[in-house]
Formats: structure tokens, C-alpha cells, sequence
């Protein structure tokens, strides 16, 4: 079967993710769903005749300039202001903070917080981390849910109350135990999983709330389709990997940003589980390496560390927008 | 869709350890079992179970024991609830808490109008709509990290400071920003805003397109003026979502970790000591191995104070979704 989603690559399957119709009958997301494209004029608050007064006409102008310059100077300032900084030699980025080089540029920056302050292993080994806290996550997230919604053994409503019932509990009273079973781990006797990556990647796929998100997303495929493949003698593992898969591409497409980001953005865990430096991500080394570093090279090495998030934020930019609704309201 | 979570989650308690899936086949022989699809729902439910039993279930269980005990890492005895009473009349605990929730309410008075301000000036906007959303939504993108590290730098006490120099252009003395005792919170909560703010606007924007037009319409009718709509309309429309993110917000701030540790280390005074600092000191600040017992007491009642919180807000989503 040709899954309508999956016409073109990775990208538009995501882009169209709660933003369409869901293909297979029922609306998702009714809320979201009216948004499909940035131009189409909806009804709003200000209605179309009160837009054609002047007054008013002169009310709405104000709030887009308004709207225009607050989000650029605080979305794109800082960012902006790094990216200068990062070329600026430290004296000038103190004396005149806002001066576009008075004194030249200064490029040797950021090879030096490349090579010098060894970002390019630390930049490595974030993604690693990253990579490693992806799959980890779509593995146990999209087995779990296949488990939990297609194949339904009897113990799964107990299974799923379980995992569910761990959303209530907030991570923080897991970090003294979670940390003594990295130090100890059971079963394995006298290896400790500290410095080791598994000690980051295997706790990040309990992660109930990405099983919550594919359970739901399976639910709403059309039974039917399974029925027809295992009449033709699909067997469990096929109908995974070659049916339901490839059916939830925009789904995959969702957790993979939470996973990575997620990943990207961790700190306190990385650092507790990581203390050898030679293995530690970007985020927990930048605020190590900051009271030995010159500033100039320190801020070219906080521009490296935002380079791949940014981009990844522009490549996907509908992917995040779109989870970031998911992130608050979990109720599709 | 909802509908289809045919379980009710168990109440906030914690669950117990694990149940073990496969004592399912007592009555049926081990063939039927196997050509039933036995082996393969395990071998599906494996890895998360697995993962879940040894990373979530069982430190869960974990946490509730070792804040009965007092322990060393060889042995470990039991103090009944020794450790809650010694952080309960600890006077830093006080004061963790007290500061934890100066933290919540900056962050709600500055952090919660703001989003839904900005969400519904955007959603007046024809044009540009999807660059607004973009140019609102990046601060969340750049990693906490290094925003926080950025604005330790913007927020330098120096008149030449960022932030010092933006003030002199209208006039303003510089200030002396997270080296006072008294703005270092604000400051804090500050950040913590802006990084914030972008995620909260795209579910605003969202919600703002479900309230119904028809609505609109209706007060127009009545001769409401734009303000009245926004007041009479919009608001009561989104007092669901406002609600959960209110929840959302206050499950979030009473974890503030980062923007403490990484702006101030919990200074000037101890002023921006909050209750997940208090928790790492006690746990982790110590390198010879810290009070376990008394980091997991405080963790246990921070635990069941959230847990009620979360636990309110999956009611909450569930029943507005399913309306």
C-alpha cells in the first residue's frame, strides 16, 4: 500500500503532520488542523469592517511594527549579537558591546575554540549523545507502542497503566536513585556505567510520554490494513517494520525532534554521569571551560554550540513549531 | 482520540516495581502460547520494560526507600522518617522553598500575560504570520546552556555591560544585576522568559484559532468593541488552556535547576537558592558521597506535590479534549 503521508521525503511527511488531515478518516487535533497555511485569512478577533476604519487601520499597523521590532530584538538579537561577538577581539566585545568591529574582525576565534579548547571532541561527543538518545528513543518508543495498540497481549492495559503512571512523577525524584544505579548497576556486579554512554541513552528511553505520543498515533491507523496483511501472512515483526513503520513516518518525525533536542539541551544529567571531561557533551564542558578561556573565544565557542540547533531549527521549522504545540497540550 | 486510552491511570501513587509480564501462560500450554504471538508481544514489550524497570519503576521505588534510611553506600539502616524531620526543621530548606516560590511568582507575573499578549497581537497579523511564529519560537531553540551563559554576560554589573549600556541609552545607572541580593531573582526570572515565552505563544496561537468565529460574530452584533471581544470572548475561550498552562508552568518552576546553578551557584547570600540546589548540594556537592537520605526525603515531597499537580493537569487535558 502507498501510505498517503509518505509521498516525498522525510520533510514533507513532517510538514504535514496535525497541520493536514489525518489521512485515515478522523481530524487530528481539531485546534491545529484550521492552520493550514500562514496567509489563509481566518476570522480573528478584528473583524474585516473594523479593520477598514481608519482608526482602526492605524491601531493594526502600530501593532504589527510593534509585533516586528519586539520579536526581532528578542528572538534574533541575541543570536545576531553572538554571531558578532564571536569575530570581535575580547576588548573591543567589553568596551563597546554594541559597535560592529571599531577594531577589525578577529576569525581566529573561532579555530581557536575549535582546536584549542578541543569544542570540536566536546561538539562530537554532543552528537553522539544525540544520535545514541535518538535511537535509543524511537526504539523503545515505537516497539513499546506497537506493542501497547496493535498486538494488545492481555497484560498491556497493566503494562501501559504503568509506563502512564510515570508521567505523574517528575524526574527530579529520580536523580539520587538513578544516579547510584548508573554507579552500580544491577546484574552487571562491578562495572559502573559512569562515563559511559549508555548511562545517558538507556534513561532517556524511559520515556513515557514519547510512548504515550506513538500509542495514540498507532491507535488512529486503520485496523483494516493490518487485517489484510496478516491474511496474507504478515507475521508480527513484518507488519512492524513494514506496515505500521512506514505508515508513522510523522510521528517518527516528532519524537526524533524531542529526542534530539532533548539530548542537545541536557545538562545536569550528562554532568553527573559524565565526569571524565573527555567524554562530556558541549553543555556540560562550556561552563567548565569558561573561567580558563578568553572571552572571545569563549563566545565563539557558545556560537558553535547553537550552530546545529539553529539549523536543524530552520531545516524543520515546521516539525518544532508543530511539537511545540504538542509539548503543552498533551491531548490529541 | 482519547477514547481510545481504554486504561485509567493509576492514581499518583508509585507503582509497584514491576509486574511481570510473561506469568500470563500458567493455564495455557507453552505451544498455544507460542503460536498465539506470545514470543513476539514479549519480545516487543521487552525493551521497554527493561528500560522502564531499571530506570524509571525501580529508583522510583528506590526513592521512597532510601528516604527511610540512613546510608553510607555499604550499609544502610533504617531511620523511619528521620531524614523528612531533619529537612523539615532544616532552615535552608525554608528558605529553598521560599525562594523556589519567588522564583514561580516572577515567572507568573512576568512570564504568564506576556506569551498570551504577544500570541494574540499575532494572531491579528495577516502577513508573516509563519516568521513571526519562527522569530518568537528561536530563543527556545538555542541551548538553555548557552543562553544562560549569554546572559551571565549581557547582565555584567560593568557600565559597559550589555545590558548596563542599553540602559544608559535612555538614561538609566547601570546595575549591578546577579552580584545584588535583591535583583538576582528577577534577573533570573527574566531569562527564564525569554528562553520560555516562545513555546507558550505557539500553543496560545493554536488555541486562539479553535476559539469559534461564529463567537465573534455573535458580539459584534451586540456592538462589542474590539477590547470587549478580547475581554467577553477570548479570554473565557481560552481559560482551559490558560489553566493547564498555568499548571504546566508551575510544575516546571518548582524544578528550576539551571538558571540558578549556571546565573548565580545559588548566591548572592543565598538568594537565588532553590529547592532542586538544595537537593544537589546535599546529594552531590559533597565528592566523598553525599546525605542520600535526606536528598531523597526532600525529592519524595517535592515528588508528591508535583505529582498531584500533573495528575490535575492529565484530568484536565483528558476532559477538554474529549468534549
Amino acid at each position: 500500500m502507498s501510505a498517503p503521508m509518505s509521498t516525498s521525503p522525510i520533510r514533507e511527511g513532517m510538514r504535514g503532520f496535525l497541520s493536514r488531515t489525518n489521512p485515515f478518516g478522523r481530524a487530528k487535533r481539531g485546534s491545529l488542523s484550521s492552520s493550514k497555511g500562514d496567509d489563509v485569512a481566518e476570522r480573528t478577533i478584528v473583524s474585516d469592517s473594523e479593520r477598514r476604519r481608519p482608526g482602526t487601520r492605524f491601531g493594526m499597523s502600530l501593532t504589527h511594527v510593534f509585533l516586528f521590532v519586539t520579536l526581532v530584538i528578542a528572538g534574533l538579537g541575541p543570536i545576531l549579537w553572538l554571531a558578532k561577538s564571536a569575530v570581535t577581539p575580547t576588548q573591543d566585545t567589553l568596551q563597546q558591546p554594541f559597535a560592529l568591529w571599531p577594531n577589525g574582525m578577529d576569525w581566529a576565534n573561532l579555530s581557536t575554540a575549535w582546536n584549542d579548547i578541543h569544542i570540536d571532541q566536546y561538539f562530537w561527543n554532543t552528537i553522539v549523545i544525540a544520535l545514541g538518545a535518538w535511537i535509543t528513543q524511537l526504539f523503545i518508543a515505537t516497539t513499546a507502542g506497537y506493542a501497547l495498540s496493535v498486538l494488545r497481549p492481555k497484560y498491556a492495559p497493566v503494562l501501559g497503566a504503568l509506563v502512564l503512571a510515570t508521567l505523574f512523577i517528575p524526574g527530579i525524584v529520580l536523580l539520587v536513585p538513578l544516579y547510584l544505579t548508573i554507579v552500580n548497576p544491577p546484574l552487571l556486579g562491578d562495572v559502573s556505567l559512569l562515563n559511559n554512554y549508555l548511562a545517558v541513552w538507556l534513561p532517556m528511553g524511559a520515556n513515557a510520554f514519547n510512548i504515550l505520543l506513538v500509542k495514540r498515533f498507532f491507535d488512529n491507523l486503520p485496523r483494516e490494513v493490518f487485517e489484510a496483511a496478516r491474511t496474507d501472512g504478515a507475521g508480527p515483526f513484518r507488519l512492524f517494520w513494514s506496515i505500521v513503520l512506514p505508515m508513522s513516518k510523522p510521528i517518527l518525525g516528532v519524537v526524533s525532534v524531542f529526542a534530539i533536542i532533548a539530548a542537545w539541551k541536557d545538562y545536569l544529567w550528562p554532568m553527573l554521569v559524565l565526569p571524565d571531561p573527555a567524554v562530556q557533551p558541549l553543555s556540560v564542558r562550556l561552563p567548565a571551560v569558561q573561567s580558563q578561556t578568553e572571552l572571545d573565544v569563549f563566545l565563539a565557542a557558545l556560537a558553535i554550540a547553537t550552530l546545529i540547533p539553529i539549523a536543524m531549527f530552520l531545516v524543520f521549522q515546521s516539525v518544532f513549531l508543530r511539537s511545540a504545540g504538542l509539548g503543552g497540550a498533551v491531548k490529541g | 482520540m482519547t477514547a481510545t486510552l481504554p486504561e485509567r491511570p493509576a492514581p499518583a501513587a508509585a507503582p509497584p516495581p514491576d509486574a511481570p509480564p510473561a506469568r500470563r501462560k500458567t493455564s495455557r500450554s507453552p505451544l498455544t502460547w507460542y503460536r498465539g504471538g506470545g514470543l513476539a508481544n514479549l519480545l516487543f514489550v521487552l525493551p521497554m520494560v527493561f528500560v522502564f524497570l531499571f530506570f524509571s519503576w525501580s529508583p522510583i521505588v528506590q526513592s521512597v526507600v532510601m528516604s527511610l534510611q540512613k546510608t553510607n553506600m555499604i550499609v544502610s539502616e533504617w531511620v523511619g522518617f528521620d531524614n523528612y524531620v531533619a529537612v523539615m526543621t532544616d532552615p535552608e530548606l525554608g528558605r529553598a522553598v521560599i525562594n523556589t516560590l519567588y522564583f514561580a511568582v516572577l515567572a507568573l507575573l512576568f512570564g504568564f500575560p506576556l506569551p498570551l499578549f504577544v500570541a494574540v497581537l499575532m494572531s491579528e497579523v495577516r502577513r508573516g504570520k509563519g516568521l513571526y511564529s519562527a522569530l518568537a519560537y528561536l530563543p527556545v531553540v538555542i541551548p538553555p546552556v548557552v543562553a544562560v551563559l549569554l546572559w551571565k554576560f549581557f547582565y555584567s554589573a560593568d557600565p559597559s555591560g550589555v545590558f548596563n549600556t542599553v540602559l544608559g541609552w535612555v538614561g538609566i545607572p547601570p546595575q549591578p544585576w546577579l552580584s545584588s541580593a535583591v535583583q538576582a531573582m528577577p534577573a533570573l526570572v527574566l531569562e527564564a522568559t525569554w528562553a520560555a515565552a516562545g513555546g507558550s505563544i505557539i500553543i496560545y496561537l493554536a488555541a486562539l484559532l479553535s476559539v469559534p468565529p461564529e463567537l465573534y460574530d455573535a458580539a459584534e452584533v451586540d456592538g462589542a468593541s474590539i477590547w470587549r471581544k478580547v475581554w467577553h470572548v477570548t479570554l473565557p475561550q481560552l481559560r482551559g488552556i490558560l489553566f493547564i498552562m498555568l499548571i504546566l508552568q508551575v510544575i516546571a518552576t518548582a524544578q528550576v535547576f539551571l538558571e540558578p546553578f549556571l546565573f548565580t551557584g545559588g548566591g548572592p547570600a543565598g538568594a537565588t537558592r532553590t529547592i532542586l540546589l538544595y537537593i544537589y548540594d546535599k546529594a552531590f556537592r559533597n565528592s566523598l558521597g553525599g546525605d542520600y537520605g535526606e536528598a531523597t526525603a526532600v525529592s519524595v515531597l517535592l515528588a508528591i506535590v508535583l505529582a498531584i499537580l500533573s495528575w490535575l493537569y492529565f484530568k484536565l487535558t483528558n476532559r477538554w479534549s474529549t468534549q
